[in-house]
C-alpha cells in the first residue's frame, strides 16, 4: 500500500515540479510583455510593477490566475444554456467532435476492411488514403462549411464532416495493422478448422485488431476536436470554442481567449480519459490483456 | 598416456600465473516487484591468466549473472570480486576485457567492418590501425568478403562471428563469452570451436566461457566450473587432464568422455536439489 | 487476343481512350457519352485488378496512379452530367483552368505561406524540439515531469494559439511561422525523448562494456537508434506545419496568403480559385511529405521497414 503511494508520488513529483517552473516561467514572462502597456512612474518599484501586469484588463499575456478566475466565473456564475458559459461553447464543440467521431469510426473501420480484404483497394486506395493527410485538410473546412450552408446544411453535420475527415484516418491505419496482426500459426489453425472468412474475420482478426484501435482512437479524439473547432473559424458561428476564440481575438479580450484555450484542453483531456475508460472496460471484459 | 600427462600440466596455468578474475563470497541479488530474488550465493572462484573456464548449469542458475558482474553490468550485492587486482569498475575503465553477448547485438546502422572497428572508435585508435584489424579479425572468424556488408545481410551464425571479431579486435586478454555459439548448428559449431581454441592457443588470453552443451565445455576448456539453481552456486570445478593441443577427434577419446561423465553427473546432482 | 487483354497496360490504354471520348462528347453527344462512360468503368477496375497481381515497381506506382485518375474522371464525369452547380463542387478542368489563369496569385500566396512562415516555423520548431529533447536527456527527473506534458501537449488542439501569436507577432508571416513552431515542437519533443530510449538494452550494455561515456554512447548509439522517430515526426510535423499557416491566416493576415486567399475567396464564391489553391497546398503537402520520406530512406536504410 505504501509502496505503491510512494511510487505513484514518484510519478508525479516531476510532472508537479515541471509544472511549478512553467507556472513561474508564465508569471515572470507576463511583467516584461505587459509593462510596455502600462503607465507607470520610472520609480514604481517592482512589486507595484508585478502586480499591475498580472491585473490588467486586457494584458499581452495574462497571468495564470486571472485565467482561471476568468473560466471559474464564466462556468459558475451564468446558467448553461448561456453563451456566456464557456461550458456551452464547449458542449456546442463536443458534439459536433463526437458526431465527426463516429463518421471516422464508420468510414477508418469500413476502409480497413476494404483494404486488408481487396488487394486492388490495397494497392490503389492506401496511397491515396495517406496522402489525403499530406493535404491540409483543415484549409477545405470554411469553403465545405459554406457550401453545405449554401446547400441550407449549417450547425452540426458540416463539423462533424471536417471532424471525421481528420480523424479517420488513424483509425484506418490502426485497423489495417490491426487485421493483420494475427500470426500465421494462429491463421494456420483456423485452416486446420476449415473456418470460412466471416469466421476468420469475427474469430481471430476481429479480436486481434482491437489492441491496435485503442492508440489510434486516441490520436482520432484529439483530432476531431481540432476539426471541429476549425470549422467553427470561418463560419461566423455564434457558438462553439472557434467562435469564441474568434471573438475573443477580434476584440481584443486576451483573457478570454486563454481562458478558451485552457477549455479546449480541458476538453481534449476529458475526451482523451473517455476513451481510456472505454479500453480498461474492455480490458476488463478481457481478463486484462488486450 | 604419459604424453598426455606432460600436456596437460603444461595447459593448466601454473599455480603461479596471476589471478585474473577472484571472486570470495560474491553474492548477487534482484529486487523485483518487492521480492529478493538470490541469483547467487556465495561463489568462490579465481580464474589465473590463461585460464580457459567454462560455466555450465541448468537455465537460470547465475551464469549470464555471474558474467555480468565480472563486467561490471550488475552490481554484486555481497562479497568481493576483483578483476586484474582491480574493482570490476575500474578494470572496466581500463578496457580489461571484451565481452561476446547471447545474441550478436551488433548495430544495424553500421557495416560489418564499422560495427568491428566501434570499440576501437571509442578507444580513439588512428583511422588506419583501425581498419587493419577490423580487416585482421574479420578474415580470423572467416568473414574477410563480408566487411562491406550489414549485419541484417548475414545469417545469425555470421552475425555472431562478427560479434567475437569485434570483442577481439581490441586484443582484450580477458574475454567474456555468454554461450556465443547457443543458436549456431552443430558443424559450424565445431568450427568455431576448433577456431576459438586456436586463438585461445595462440594468444594466451584469458577467458570465461558460458555454455548449455557438456561436449563443448569438455572440448574447450581447461576448468570447468558447474553451477546449480536456486540460490545460484558452484558445486564442483573440474579440472580437465587434456592437452593443449586439441582436435575434434579428441571427442571420442577416454579421457574426454570421462571428464563430460564427471560433469554430467554434476549437473545431474544440480538438479536434484529442487 | 486473350494475351492481349490480360495486359493492364492495354486495358488502362483502353479505359482511359474510352474515358476521353465520354467526356468529350458529353455535350455534344449525351447518349454516346453516356455509353462510353458505361465501358470506361468496368475497363478501369479490371485493369486496377490486373495491375493488382503485379510485384512490379512500375506496377505499384501505376495501381495508385490509375486509382487517381479514376477519381478525377468520375469527379469530372459526375459534376458535369449531373450538373452540378459550379459553386458547389467546379469540375477538375475548371480547377485546372484557373490554375493557369491566376498562376502569379498562387505563385505569391505559396511564397508567403510556405516559403516564409511554413519552412521557418518548421525549421524552428523542429530543431527547438530536438534540441529540448537531447538537453532534457541527461535529467531524468526533468525527463519523467516532462514527457507526460508533451504528450499531452502533442494531442492538444494547439492551432487553438493561432489568434494569440498573431496579437502577438503581427499580422505578417512571423505570426504564423509562431504557430507552426508551437504545433511542431511537442510531437518532436515526444518523439525524440522515445528515440534516444529506443536502444536495446544489451546494445547499450556493449558500451558500457567499452566504458564509453555520455557523448560517445550518444553519438554512436543512441542518436543513430533514434532516427526512425525523429523521422516519424519530420514527417508528422510536414503536414502539421502547412495546417497550422493556413490556419493562423484566418486570424488576420495582410491581404496575401493561402490560408486568406481561401477563407475570402470562398465567401465571395468565386470557388475554382479556392480550389486551385487547395490543390497547390495539397502539392506543396504531399511533395514535401514525399521529400522527406525519401531522405528517411536513405537516412534509415537499415531499419526493418527499408531493408532489401
Ligand atoms: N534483471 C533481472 N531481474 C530480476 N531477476 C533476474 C534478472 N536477471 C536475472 N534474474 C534472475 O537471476 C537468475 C539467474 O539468471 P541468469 O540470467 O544469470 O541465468 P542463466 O544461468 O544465464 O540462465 P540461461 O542459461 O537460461 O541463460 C534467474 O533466476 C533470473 O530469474
Ligand atoms: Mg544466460
Amino acid at each position: 500500500m505504501i509502496d505503491a503511494a510512494w511510487r505513484c508520488a514518484a510519478r508525479i513529483l516531476p510532472v508537479v515540479t515541471v509544472l511549478g517552473i512553467l507556472t513561474a516561467l508564465w508569471y515572470a514572462l507576463a511583467i516584461p510583455l505587459n509593462a510596455p502597456r502600462l503607465d507607470l512612474d520610472e520609480a514604481a518599484g517592482f512589486s507595484t510593477l508585478a502586480s499591475a501586469a498580472w491585473s490588467m484588463d486586457r494584458p499581452v499575456l495574462p497571468a495564470p490566475h486571472q485565467v482561471v478566475a476568468e473560466l471559474w466565473t464564466s462556468v459558475l456564475f451564468h446558467p448553461l444554456t448561456s453563451p456566456r458559459n464557456l461550458l456551452y461553447h464547449a458542449w456546442v464543440t463536443l458534439s459536433a467532435a463526437l458526431a465527426g467521431l463516429g463518421i471516422a469510426l464508420v468510414l477508418g473501420i469500413a476502409l480497413a476492411v476494404g483494404i486488408v480484404y481487396v488487394r486492388t483497394l490495397d494497392r490503389s486506395l492506401m496511397p491515396w488514403v495517406i496522402a489525403s493527410q499530406t493535404v491540409p485538410v483543415l484549409a477545405i473546412a470554411p469553403m465545405v462549411v459554406v457550401v453545405l450552408g449554401n446547400l441550407g446544411i449549417t450547425g452540426l453535420l458540416p463539423k462533424a464532416a471536417i471532424a471525421g475527415y481528420l480523424a479517420f484516418f488513424p483509425i484506418t491505419v490502426g485497423m489495417v495493422t490491426g487485421l493483420r496482426a494475427a500470426d500465421p500459426l494462429q491463421l494456420d489453425l483456423m485452416r486446420t478448422y476449415s473456418a470460412s472468412p466471416g469466421t476468420v474475420f469475427t474469430k481471430l482478426r476481429w479480436p486481434m485488431s482491437v489492441a491496435f484501435l485503442f492508440p489510434g482512437l486516441r490520436v482520432a479524439v484529439a483530432l476531431s476536436l481540432v476539426g471541429a473547432i476549425v470549422a467553427e473559424l470561418p463560419t461566423g458561428a455564434q457558438a462553439g470554442l472557434g467562435a469564441r476564440l474568434l471573438t475573443g481575438s477580434y476584440y481584443g479580450q486576451t483573457i478570454q481567449l486563454w481562458a478558451t484555450l485552457v477549455m479546449a484542453a480541458l476538453l481534449s483531456i476529458a475526451a482523451l480519459l473517455g476513451v481510456g475508460m472505454a479500453e480498461r472496460a474492455v480490458l476488463h471484459a478481457r481478463g486484462g490483456r488486450l | 598416456m604419459g604424453e598426455s600427462a606432460v600436456l596437460a600440466s603444461d595447459t593448466a596455468p601454473a599455480p603461479s600465473a596471476p589471478v585474473v578474475v577472484e571472486a570470495r563470497g560474491l553474492g548477487v541479488a534482484f529486487e523485483a516487484d518487492g521480492q529478493r530474488v538470490s541469483a547467487l550465493t556465495s561463489v568462490d572462484l579465481a580464474i589465473r591468466r590463461g585460464d580457459f573456464v567454462s560455466l555450465i548449469g541448468p537455465s537460470g542458475c547465475g551464469k549470464t549473472t555471474l558474467l555480468r558482474a565480472i563486467a561490471d553490468l550488475q552490481a554484486p550485492s555481497g562479497g568481493t570480486l576483483t578483476v586484474n587486482g582491480m574493482t570490476p569498475a575500474e578494470a572496466r575503465g581500463a578496457r580489461a576485457y571484451g565481452y561476446v553477448f547471447q545474441a550478436p547485438a551488433l548495430y544495424p546502422w553500421r557495416s560489418v567492418a564499422r560495427n568491428v572497428m566501434l570499440p576501437l572508435e571509442i578507444m580513439g585508435m588512428g583511422r588506419s590501425e583501425r581498419a587493419r584489424r577490423a580487416e585482421h579479425y574479420l578474415r580470423l572468424v572467416g568473414l574477410g568478403d563480408f566487411a562491406r556488408k550489414f549485419p541484417w545481410q548475414l545469417s545469425g551464425g555470421m552475425q555472431q562471428r562478427v560479434s567475437i571479431a569485434r570483442a577481439l579486435c581490441f586484443e582484450p586478454t580477458l574475454l567474456l563469452m555468454d554461450e556465443p555459439f547457443g543458436a549456431l548448428d552443430e558443424i559450424t559449431r565445431d568450427g568455431l570451436n576448433l577456431h576459438l581454441h586456436e586463438l585461445w592457443r595462440r594468444t594466451g588470453m584469458t577467458v570465461v566461457f558460458v555454455t548449455h552443451s557438456i561436449p563443448e565445455a569438455v572440448f574447450l576448456s581447461t576448468r570447468i566450473v558447474v553451477m546449480s539453481a536456486r540460490p545460484g552456486r558452484i558445486i564442483d570445478v573440474i579440472e580437465s587432464p587434456l592437452g593443449a593441443v586439441r582436435d575434434l577427434g579428441i571427442r571420442e577419446s577416454g579421457e574426454f568422455l570421462a571428464v563430460a561423465h564427471r560433469v554430467r553427473a554434476g549437473l545431474r546432482a544440480g538438479h536434484s536439489y529442487d | 487476343m486473350r494475351q492481349v487483354f490480360a495486359s493492364p497496360v492495354f486495358v488502362a490504354v483502353l479505359a482511359l481512350a474510352a474515358g476521353g471520348i465520354a467526356r468529350a462528347s458529353l455535350r455534344a453527344v449525351p447518349a454516346l457519352a453516356l455509353l462510353a462512360a458505361l465501358v470506361t468503368l468496368p475497363l478501369l477496375v479490371l485493369a486496377l485488378a490486373r495491375l493488382a497481381r503485379r510485384d512490379t515497381l512500375a506496377a505499384r506506382l501505376a495501381s495508385p496512379a490509375l486509382f487517381g485518375a479514376l477519381l478525377l474522371w468520375l469527379w469530372e464525369m459526375l459534376v458535369l452530367g449531373l450538373h452540378i452547380p459550379f459553386v458547389l463542387l467546379p469540375p477538375p478542368s475548371a480547377i485546372a483552368a484557373a490554375f493557369a489563369t491566376h498562376l502569379g496569385t498562387l505563385a505569391t500566396d505559396f511564397r508567403q505561406t510556405y516559403l516564409h512562415a511554413v519552412i521557418a516555423g518548421y525549421a524552428l520548431g523542429c530543431g527547438a524540439g530536438f534540441a529540448v529533447a537531447l538537453a532534457v536527456d541527461r535529467s531524468p527527473f526533468l525527463r519523467r515531469g516532462l514527457l507526460p506534458l508533451g504528450n499531452l501537449a502533442s494531442v492538444m488542439p494547439i492551432v487553438g494559439v493561432a489568434p494569440i501569436m498573431v496579437m502577438w507577432f503581427g499580422f505578417d508571416w512571423p505570426s504564423k511561422a509562431a504557430v507552426v513552431v508551437v504545433m511542431t515542437f511537442f510531437p518532436m519533443l515526444v518523439n525524440t525523448t522515445a528515440g534516444l530510449a529506443a536502444a536495446g538494452v544489451m546494445e547499450r550494455d556493449l558500451m558500457h562494456c567499452y566504458a564509453a561515456g555520455y557523448w560517445p554512447t550518444l553519438f554512436k548509439l543512441r542518436l543513430p537508434a533514434s532516427m526512425p522517430f525523429v523521422f516519424t515526426a519530420l514527417k508528422l510535423n510536414s503536414t502539421l506545419a502547412l495546417i497550422g499557416a493556413v490556419v493562423a491566416e484566418f486570424f488576420g493576415t495582410p491581404i496575401l496568403g493561402m490560408g486568406f486567399r481561401i477563407s475570402t475567396e470562398a465567401a465571395r464564391m468565386n470557388m475554382d480559385i479556392v480550389w486551385a489553391t487547395i490543390t497547390v497546398a495539397a502539392l506543396a503537402g504531399s511533395l514535401s511529405f514525399g521529400a522527406i520520406a525519401l531522405i528517411e530512406r536513405a537516412a534509415t536504410f537499415w531499419h526493418p521497414a527499408f531493408r532489401r
